[in-house]
């Protein structure tokens, strides 16, 4: 029971461990092996806490206030269970597509330490061991960013270093903060103090402090420059890791802290979190559909994204958050395919701009339609992933009246499926454009071990739309379990009670 | 670069002093001031000063340490130390301790929370001496 | 003693934001350090010795006594910053060494569609 929550920290560290390994063959299985070892353990901690309910350890024996705790409540099962699962499918997709000059600097020592960060910053009960999760993240996601040393890996991981830091100094100042007004940093034993004795005018600063910083990390309108500006640099593996998780990352963190420990706080920010996430969906939409670069395209979507999972935090009622977990469920395994699909299009045609591409639904119909199924979800079209998700966040907003919200996120949709179509005519309708030059183009055929990952992610996606139920499920325990934290806070605070 | 007689004597004699002086911090850490990261970063000290009295080259030439490769090593230690806690008490990162007497000197405490600090000590030294170890690569690149 | 803490957190963190906004490197990762410096002393400053004692020892009068998180807190952000801060430094050489300038400015190429 202790060594489960403790494993989802320890296998990615021995995946970075990994590195004392002198042979590449070697150390790529025992990364992979980790990564498969981790999503399986994930798997088993969401069925467990489905099952029995919070699950709790304290790290050292030290009784909770006062000591760390790890946490796996429902959400946090079903962000473990996503990111165990995407970074089994990254590691699989790394190992048939990164070249061997970037497995030369320990790519995947650095990818354990990601996920590690990430893993921590789920199952971190302690808002402090939060930050510490988010700079190990961020270390690892630096280093792992501008491996290579291209000019624009340079400049644009000198973009992302900068602004993470700002992000990283303001959520440190808000934990100091917290800590003097609350005298703790114990999440649970934060969120029974705040909902005791509520502090309004610190409170309410201490929670913009949060949305800001958190804001940074999940690329929000207006501090969303550093994502566009370098998702794009590095091998397209880890742009997929990240663009499925990091971001998603900071979203969790929102839900984790402005949701659950500052409730009555966030009350007043609600109007401005809703006009946030109305612009983030809007200009993010706005910029995938003038993007004429693969890559730059579905960064630009991450961000039109975050607006839906902003908007729940906006609308804040248990349908909205429901729909909200749903729909990051969805769009971390969507956004995760579709970078895998514009990596393969560039194993096949040796460039990203999509005027250069083309004619790929005759060269890999296969991956056409791996494509479209995961578009379409994107987009939210029925009977996929994305539709259930956008179908209950859309409800909600209309069950407590917030119609102008519920109108931009329907023709937000709308665009999204414009550059969706976009992507679809550019690279694989139209005939391949006569080149003036040759492009490099390493592969003639995709092998199995490229197309499984899609494959399975699409695979995933189709599952989850039809078999919507037990999904719903899930996330609505999730959405419960955050908004009404009882407990959460009882199995932290009161040992044996809660099991 | 700067490299006086006097300077390189200097170093010669407060090397070994730095060194014994981190060691010292890194063991009473858990009682007094001192741990794992301050000893680690005094023994980093001493690497510094040799790196800027003798070069990088002939730094790594003497020592023969591979200080990337050492700090997944003092990764593995700190695991390690973990995980000790974990399967003798069943709590993660628990503190377990063995106090054997030895014959005239005393009693001896190790334990995990030794055994960590000792983790610690190693990645504090090697990152930091990889980091002014490439660094003053640079610095001698730009030289020539 | 509270004052002055504040007013030297506020001025370094001002200091920090200036030089950041300046086009040179240098000036940023200097300006970067000095804010995270700034937010150590800011979190040096939320020991409140009226509100809550030592919970170890109780061999001193609890006023007398400081709060051990905070430092413990600090030493963990000292750790982290020396890290993150060291590896801006080397990117921050290997973007001026990539551009053959220091000027911020003009390491635009990324934001551009092209």
């Amino acid at each position: 029971m202790q060594i489960l929550l403790v494993l989802p920290l320890i296998l990615p560290l021995l995946i970075g461990c990994s590195a004392l390994i002198r042979f590449r063959n070697i150390r790529q299985t025992v990364a992979l092996i980790c990564l498969f070892l981790n999503m399986l353990v994930c798997l088993l901690l969401l069925v467990e806490t489905h099952l029995y309910g919070v699950q709790v350890v304290q790290s050292g024996g030290v009784i909770a206030p006062y000591g760390i705790s790890l946490v796996v409540d429902s959400l946090t099962g079903v962000m473990l269970a996503i990111s165990g699962i995407i970074g089994f499918a990254v590691g699989i997709f790394s190992a048939a597509t990164i070249a061997a000059n970037h497995q030369r600097f320990a790519y995947y020592p650095l990818f354990g330490f990601l996920m590690m960060g990430i893993n921590f910053a789920f199952i971190t009960g302690d808002l402090f061991t939060l930050y510490v999760a988010f700079e190990v993240m961020l270390m690892a996601s630096f280093v792992l960013l501008t491996v290579g040393g291209e000019r624009s890996q340079i400049e644009g991981g000198l973009k992302y270093v900068t602004l993470n830091l700002i992000s990283s100094t303001i959520f440190l100042i808000a934990a100091g903060l917290t800590y003097a007004v609350a005298g703790t940093l114990n999440m649970a034993h934060l969120a029974a103090i705040m909902a005791e004795q509520p502090s309004p005018g610190i409170g309410t600063v201490l929670a913009a402090l949060f949305l800001i910083a958190f804001g940074i990390k999940a690329a929000m309108f207006p501090l969303f420059f550093w994502l566009p500006a370098s998702y794009h640099t590095p091998p397209i593996a880890v742009t997929a890791l990240f663009g499925g998780l990091l971001t998603k990352v900071g979203i969790y963190s929102m839900w984790r802290v402005l949701v659950m420990i500052f409730p009555q706080e966030l009350a007043y920010l609600q109007p401005l979190i809703l006009v946030l996430a109305a612009l983030t969906m809007i200009i993010g939409v706005l910029g995938a559909v003038a993007q004429t670069e693969f890559r730059r395209l579905l960064s630009f979507h991450i961000i039109s994204q975050i607006g839906y999972l902003l908007m729940a935090i906006g609308l804040l009622t248990v349908d909205s958050m429901t729909g909200a977990v749903f729909f990051m469920v969805h769009v971390i395994l969507a956004k995760t395919a579709l970078f895998f699909v514009s990596g393969l299009a560039y194993e096949l045609e040796g460039t990203y701009k999509l005027k250069k591409l083309g004619g790929l639904s005759k060269r890999a119909p296969g991956l056409a339609l791996l494509f479209l199924f995961a578009a379409f979800s994107l987009a939210g079209f029925p009977p996929f992933s994305g539709f259930w998700g956008k179908l209950l966040l859309i409800r909600s907003g209309l069950e407590i009246g917030q119609y102008v919200i519920v109108a931009i996120a329907l023709a937000v949709s709308l665009l999204t499926t414009y550059s969706m179509l976009k992507i679809w005519t550019e690279v694989f309708w139209k005939p391949l454009p006569k080149q003036d030059t040759e492009l490099a183009s390493p592969h003639k055929r995709l092998s199995p071990l490229m197309l499984a990952p899609v494959g399975v992610l699409v695979g995933l996606i189709i599952a989850i739309g039809v078999f919507a139920e037990p999904m719903y499920q899930l996330s609505e325990a999730a959405a419960v379990g955050v908004i009404s934290p009882v407990s959460y806070i009882e199995a932290v605070l009161l040992p044996g009670t809660g099991e | 670069m700067t490299r006086s007689v006097f300077f390189r004597f200097v170093v010669r004699v407060m090397l070994p002093v730095l060194f014994i002086f981190s060691l010292m911090l890194m063991l009473r850490g858990h009682n007094e001031a001192g741990g794992g990261f301050i000893g680690g970063l005094v023994a980093s000290s001493g690497v510094i000063l040799m790196t800027l009295a003798y070069g990088p080259d002939e730094v790594r030439q003497r020592l023969k340490i591979d200080f990337l490769r050492l700090m997944f090593f003092g990764l593995l230690i700190v695991i390690l130390a973990g995980l000790v806690g974990l399967i003798i008490e069943g709590e993660f990162l628990a503190a377990e301790w063995w106090k054997p007497v030895l014959q005239g000197i005393g009693q001896l405490e190790l334990g995990s929370p030794l055994l960590f600090d000792m983790g610690v000590y190693i990645i504090v030294l090697s990152v930091t001496s990889s980091i002014v170890m490439s660094m003053a690569d640079e610095g001698e690149r730009m030289d020539d | 003693m509270l004052l002055a803490f504040a007013i030297t957190a506020g001025m370094m963190f001002a200091c920090g934001v200036y030089l950041m906004l300046r086009r040179s490197m240098v000036r940023l990762i200097i300006g970067l350090l000095l804010i995270s410096y700034s937010v150590n002393l800011i979190i040096f400053s939320m020991d409140d010795p009226n509100t809550r004692g030592a919970p170890i020892i109780d061999s001193v009068e609890e006023s007398a006594m400081s709060d051990p998180l905070p430092q413990a807190l600090i030493l963990t952000a000292i750790v982290i910053s020396f890290g993150v801060l060291a590896f801006t430094l080397a990117l921050g050489y290997r973007a001026t060494q990539v551009a053959g300038t220091d000027n911020i400015d003009t390491l635009q190429s990324t934001d551009r569609g092209t």
